[in-house]
């Protein structure tokens, strides 16, 4: 590798401890401490910003190939840097659906071509998200991608025979099912939460029990043929019961949440704008409580964004005939600052095991022929980490935003922090807020 | 400040009393000899029809024509999903065309909320997808109040498919509002699952209703439903939650049974029961009307001096439109 540019970055705090500077080298941090000098590098003074190993996202959106007028790789690994990213895995959902090698070497191509961060493509479980029969599993994840894991997100799994046989044949390769837990004849027509709120609006409710049937299900399905099960956008108090459940058995069961379910609630949708319309539906408030403290002891693992681009025309309508989704790629850690650490629930080392080293470790982002990420921050880490003020405060306005897309919840909504810089091995993505390249 | 009539909710019980008070005024003009008023004179009213409801458009029609205001019926019916205009441009055309209110039916619940950000002009709902029928409630509310003189304390029994009616949430709301006291019967499978927070009581069992009631009202039953397991046949049903003519025969003697059209006769409702002088069915036709117009007036055209109501005046909202 030719010698790249060196960063000494001054006075910032890693995880949230202690000043101290910070030597970028090589793609590396080759050291940690105080009163580091470099001759020749580049010198970045991180004075109250907090430093954090480059986030994570195991659920994304990037809608390309198909659907370019909501996202494409670049522009959603534009909004995934300026959200403090270094590793995106994108969902399957795309047209062509990504369930051939050549679909996701395509994915993973465009993610390297882009440069502004990893794109890990997960490949579909089932042909076309038919949800009938296997795709070929073990071809992308024999390819250039390195597909690990695989999910028909969007869709659930839903028949049980499919779903063990996924399970079981991932196992020679060291995959994970990712599961898009949605019990499909429980929620036809479903368009909100059901409880107090989809009755007085009159939307058809999407009840807590359609997804804490599948999680049980495949819990169990899991543990039967032991293999791996991640649970995607756990949404209910009842989920996070059946998960701690299945941990308490030693099974292989991890779980993410999204930043909205953390923050908001099923009672923004008297407003009727499709803008809070969103797969699995916004909860209750007592369900926002469960999956906060659910977070906070490590019963879900890590924090994904389910970062879903929709153009204007398919959120400007009535209410059930709205496409589902929210982006969330740049307001994510924002978000987690708000809803875990101003509530005292976790501490940045906290959101650092859970935006980057566990969803890194569920990803298998263990450079072993896969990039490296989540190895925290200090000597011998990659060079992958964003830089974070946390005392910056301001509202969010998508119109600034790099996703191509502007169905953002928290649009209007003042949050805490902001990305100040994201480095990619030692190379810059953000800088100043704003993008390095 | 109200200037659209969206839900039965957004009515304090001043604002719904005084639009049953000036329905009453209004109704008396009925049997004069021309039925019209100047009062609306120049101001266009758009019916917006995404749904069949011919009775429901003919009485704001009727409504609106009454008070002389220019009145275009609008029907776009299908989904907008479909090739058709999406609501959005069809409000900003409305819109360009000085539309000064906009009564506006629609499949899908929510969507006079949709409109009301979309256009300066007051909307009024007329029914949106299984949300709520705030005029129907209007017009049961008086028609209650016209045969048995009052609101308050009224026993009310509602009975039927209430999940997806939204005649039975918007008259839950106003008849609350009102003071009057509202039971809904219905099978389990037809409640909300969250039914325990609104304002009434619940009861699967109408028998046990009926001699407490002053009021039955019969919600029509749909026949996409039964086919989705809500209930095993039309039979059990009718035999469990039908005013059938034994039924009848327990309320007492000065109650009233209504029922907000088209009934299935038969099903929900005997023949016997729906043409008894109990029944108010043809009467809530015609106060359709009076009420419709008294919303279309204080909505559009009653200057009110306080204006914290629904009243409130339409100047700016007519200039923007202009």
């Amino acid at each position: 590798m030719t010698a790249s540019q060196r960063w000494l970055i001054k006075g910032v705090r890693p995880v949230g401890g202690q000043p101290a500077d910070l030597l970028l080298a090589d793609g590396q941090i080759t050291a940690a401490g105080a009163g580091l000098t470099s001759a020749g590098a580049q010198v970045l003074d991180g004075g109250g910003l907090i430093a954090l190993p480059g986030l994570v996202d195991l659920h994304a959106h990037l809608r390309e190939p198909g659907r370019e007028d909501a996202e494409t790789v670049q522009t959603g690994t534009q909004a995934a840097a300026l959200g403090g990213f270094t590793a995106v895995h994108t969902m399957a959902n795309t047209d062509p659906v990504a369930d051939t090698a050549g679909v996701v070497e395509q994915i993973w191509r465009l993610g390297r071509e882009a440069g502004l961060c990893d794109v890990r493509p997960v490949g579909a479980v089932t042909s076309g998200l038919n949800g009938a029969k296997l795709a070929e599993l073990g071809a992308m994840a024999d390819s250039a991608a390195r597909v690990r894991i695989f999910s028909d997100d969007g869709r659930c799994v839903s028949d049980a025979a499919l779903m063990r046989r996924a399970l079981e044949y991932v196992k020679a390769f060291g995959g994970v099912i990712a599961q898009h837990a949605q019990e499909p004849r429980l929620t036809e027509g479903a368009q909100l939460n059901e409880g107090e709120m989809s009755g007085l609006l009159g939307l058809t409710g999407w009840p807590a029990a359609a997804e804490e049937a599948i999680i049980a299900r495949d819990c169990l399905l899991a543990a039967h043929v032991g293999s791996a099960v991640h649970i995607c956008h756990v949404s209910t108090a009842g989920s996070v019961e059946l998960i701690r459940w299945a941990k308490a058995k030693g099974w292989l069961v991890t779980a993410e949440v999204t930043p909205h379910h953390l923050l908001l609630t099923d009672t923004l949708a008297a407003s009727y704008d499709p803008v809070y319309k969103v797969n699995p539906p916004l909860r209750t408030a007592a369900d926002v409580e469960a999956l906060r403290a659910a977070l906070a002891d490590g019963t879900i693992d890590c924090v994904a964004t389910d970062h879903a681009p929709h153009p204007v025309e398919d959120k400007e309508t009535e209410w059930p005939v709205a496409a589902f989704g929210m982006t969330g790629l740049e307001t994510a850690l924002r978000v987690v600052h708000a809803a875990m650490v101003d509530t005292g629930l976790l501490d940045w080392a906290g959101v650092a095991d859970r935006m980057s080293v566990r969803p890194a470790a569920i990803g298998q982002l263990d450079g072993d022929g896969a990039p490296l990420h989540g190895r925290g921050i200090g000597p011998g880490a990659p060079a992958s980490l964003v830089l974070y003020d946390p005392a910056a405060r301001s509202v969010v306005e998508p119109a600034q935003h790099a996703s191509r897309s502007r169905n953002s919840p928290f649009a209007g909504m003042e949050l805490p922090g902001q990305v100040v810089a994201t480095f990619l091995r030692g190379e810059p993505t953000v800088l100043d807020g704003k993008l390095a390249r | 400040m109200k200037r659209h009539l969206i839900s039965a909710g957004d009515l304090n019980r001043a604002d719904a009393l005084r639009i049953l008070d000036t329905a009453g005024e209004l109704a008396q003009m009925a049997d004069r000899p021309i039925r019209k008023l100047p009062t609306l004179r120049g101001r266009t009213v758009v019916n917006l029809f995404y749904e069949d409801s011919t009775r429901t458009r003919i009485s704001f029609e009727a409504a609106a024509k009454r008070l002389s205001a220019d009145v275009i019926n609008f029907s776009a019916k299908g989904s907008s999903v479909a090739k058709g205009e999406s609501l959005k441009d069809t409000a900003l055309t409305l819109e360009a065309m000085g539309a000064d209110a906009v009564v506006i039916r629609h499949q899908a619940s929510g969507a006079p909320h949709r409109l009301a950000g979309w256009v300066h002009g007051s909307v009024i709902n007329a029914g949106d997808g299984t949300h709520e029928h705030p005029t129907q409630a209007l017009l049961d509310a008086f028609t209650m109040r016209q045969r048995l003189g009052r609101l308050e304390g009224l026993r009310v029994t509602i009975v039927g498919d209430v999940l997806h009616s939204r005649v039975a949430r918007s008259n839950v709301l106003l008849l609350h509002t009102l003071g009057a006291d509202v039971t809904l019967v219905a099978p389990p499978t037809l409640l909300p699952v969250a039914v325990g927070s609104w304002p009434c009581e619940v009861s699967y069992d109408f028998s046990a209703e009926i001699p407490k009631s002053d009021v039955v009202m019969m919600l029509r039953v749909q026949a996409e439903r039964m086919n989705a397991a809500y209930f095993p046949t039309v039979r059990e049903y009718s035999r469990r939650y039908g005013l059938d003519t034994a039924r009848a025969a327990l309320l007492p003697e000065h109650a009233i049974v209504m029922h907000p059209g088209p009934m299935n006769r038969g099903v929900e409702i005997a023949a016997e029961v729906a043409d008894s002088p109990r029944s108010t069915i043809v009467e809530q036709v015609a106060n359709g009307v009076s009420v419709r117009m008294a919303v279309l007036y204080l909505l559009l055209g009653g200057a009110d001096p306080d204006g914290e109501d629904i009243v409130q005046p339409m100047t700016q909202a007519a200039e923007v439109a202009r």
